[in-house]
């Protein structure tokens, strides 16, 4: 599998720390209550098929980025970076 | 029909002609009291003891595929009870007597091989660890032995004990643990839950559960629509999905986990090897292959197959530990999709709906489980009390924070386990 990182371009996944679904950019409240926090650290929508993930370019460019993936058939479908990504959801809210 | 030595004799000496098909393939009732939803291994034994234990016989398995097509087909075989955490011990435990039990029991041969697993360790830390965890197994009542660089090397002439980067120090054996054959575990439960009266109804994918008044009342399916007072998820590998149908989101991500077998070759390997650095362990089937495995490739995935990277430090650990290995060929390797929970250990559990119940989260360890995990669920099912040996396996753990069972000590995190 090759990822795509915005800045790189397409690199071997050996390049790359996986860390979790791009859900965890989106932090609730502190004190959002112990469901909701529960729900974000714990729980996943873990689909099969289109997902965004999160990933660190650790041997690269040392960003944090999404990438938009297939978790069926492994196709890298897009990729932006995680700040980028992090803006845009909190300009919409 | 019952096997038996005369009874194999005398369809050998008649040309093979008198087998019959082992369960019957049915169509599904309009109603169950019991719907299990999964057909795999563990699906399987819940049904087979939801009978033998309960008594009950209104009970539907619904397998989207075949019977014991998923994960029970795609493991590397491994039975073993050496658990250390308060909660998975006294579960693995007592799946490990079942096991002990279980051809008797289900008159199958599941080819259960009590051939002993070694864990190795490679430094005097390790080694302290090792006799940690081997006197947690011997509390909880089952066995594990300490064993010394020259006891090792007659045992295992063939690994690699003076590597100037893994040394090796020792190891501990459990004796009673080992292998056996996976698919007859799947076949044996069926033909067992079948010969009790459970419908095991094949081609039959669940799309969707009907929750009135936060009770379940039916499931529908690609055979049309199932009533059922209650339905039991436990299709580890597609947990997410079946548990979004009703409504739940559960603390899992599936990953995917390797495998590989060479060619067939002689005897060689006796034991279940695993290496102490870096992730890597191994048996030998009764075919002659060598059947090895390593780490999750750490991203999440439902493909069933794995990538280049983990292969390349699988077969590392292979030469690291035992060269002679390098000249074997690898025949095959596949990929597995687990259900990762954040603490590395499993769900069996009631939910917010009544009547709905859940089994999953067997990360890489379900294999083993089978039979302990179809007991402790049955029990949940017919009686909504948890069964002791499995207790621990809440659903609520992560948000209450009490009862994790970080076996790894790494943290009760996704991505660490």
């Amino acid at each position: 599998m090759r990822l795509l990182c915005p800045n790189c371009g397409e690199r071997d996944v050996r390049e790359f720390y996986y860390q979790s679904t791009a859900g965890a950019l989106i932090r609730p409240d502190l004190d959002a209550g112990e469901v909701v926090w529960d729900n974000y650290l714990h729980n996943r929508d873990n689909p099969a098929g289109k997902t965004e993930d999160l990933w660190y370019h650790e041997a690269g460019c040392n960003a944090w980025i999404v990438v938009i993936r297939n978790t069926v058939s492994h196709e890298v479908l897009d990729a932006e970076l995680a700040a980028d990504k992090r803006r845009d959801t909190e300009a919409k809210k | 029909m019952r096997f038996s030595g005369f009874g194999i004799l005398k369809q050998g000496l008649t040309g093979n002609k008198g087998w019959t098909a082992h369960w019957r393939n049915q169509k599904p009732k309009e109603a169950y009291d019991v719907v299990i939803i999964g057909g795999g291994g563990h699906g399987l034994a819940t049904a087979y003891y939801l009978a033998k234990n309960h008594g009950l016989n209104n009970i539907a398995v619904l397998e989207k595929g075949h019977l014991g097509g998923g994960n029970i087909g795609r493991n590397t075989t491994i039975v073993r009870a050496n658990y250390m955490m308060p909660g998975n011990s006294e579960f693995y435990s007592h799946s490990l007597k079942l096991w002990e039990g279980m051809e008797q029991d289900l008159n199958f041969n599941t080819m259960h091989s009590q051939r002993g697993q070694v864990a190795l360790f490679h430094s005097e830390a390790q080694r302290d660890t090792a006799v940690r965890r081997a006197n947690a197994i011997i509390n909880q009542g089952d066995d594990a032995e300490l064993l010394s660089k020259g006891q090792l090397r007659k045992m295992l002439p063939y690994l690699n004990y003076d590597s100037a980067r893994f040394p090796i120090y020792g190891g501990i054996i459990q004796k009673r643990a080992g292998t056996a054959r996976h698919d007859a575990v799947a076949w044996g439960y069926a033909r067992g839950a079948d010969s009790r009266g459970v419908d095991l109804i094949q081609n039959c994918e669940v799309t969707g559960i009907d929750i009135q008044s936060g009770q379940v009342k039916s499931v529908q399916t690609t055979q049309g629509a199932i009533w059922a007072k209650k339905v039991a998820i436990v299709v580890a590998g597609r947990s997410s999905l079946v548990a979004g149908m009703a409504g739940m989101r559960l603390p899992i991500e599936s990953h995917v986990l390797q495998a590989f077998v060479t060619e067939g070759l002689k005897a060689c390997v006796d034991k279940v090897i695993s290496f102490g650095m870096g992730h890597f362990y191994i048996s030998q089937s009764d075919k002659g292959g060598l059947v090895f495995g390593g780490n999750l490739d750490y991203y999440s995935s439902y493909a069933s197959r794995g990538n280049l990277p983990m292969k390349e430090h699988v077969m590392e650990a292979a030469m690291a530990l035992m060269p002679m290995i390098g000249k074997a060929k690898v025949l095959r390797s596949w990929g597995g999709i687990m259900d990762m929970t954040p603490d590395g250990s499993p769900i069996i559990d009631k939910t917010d709906v009544d009547g709905l119940y859940l089994n999953c989260g067997w990360c890489y360890g379900g294999f083993k489980a089978v039979p302990g995990s179809g007991y402790s669920f049955a029990h949940l099912i017919a009686t909504d009390n948890h069964h002791g040996p499995a207790a621990g396996f809440r659903l609520d753990r992560f948000r209450t924070g009490y009862g994790l069972m970080d076996e790894e000590g790494t943290g009760a995190q996704h991505n660490l386990h």
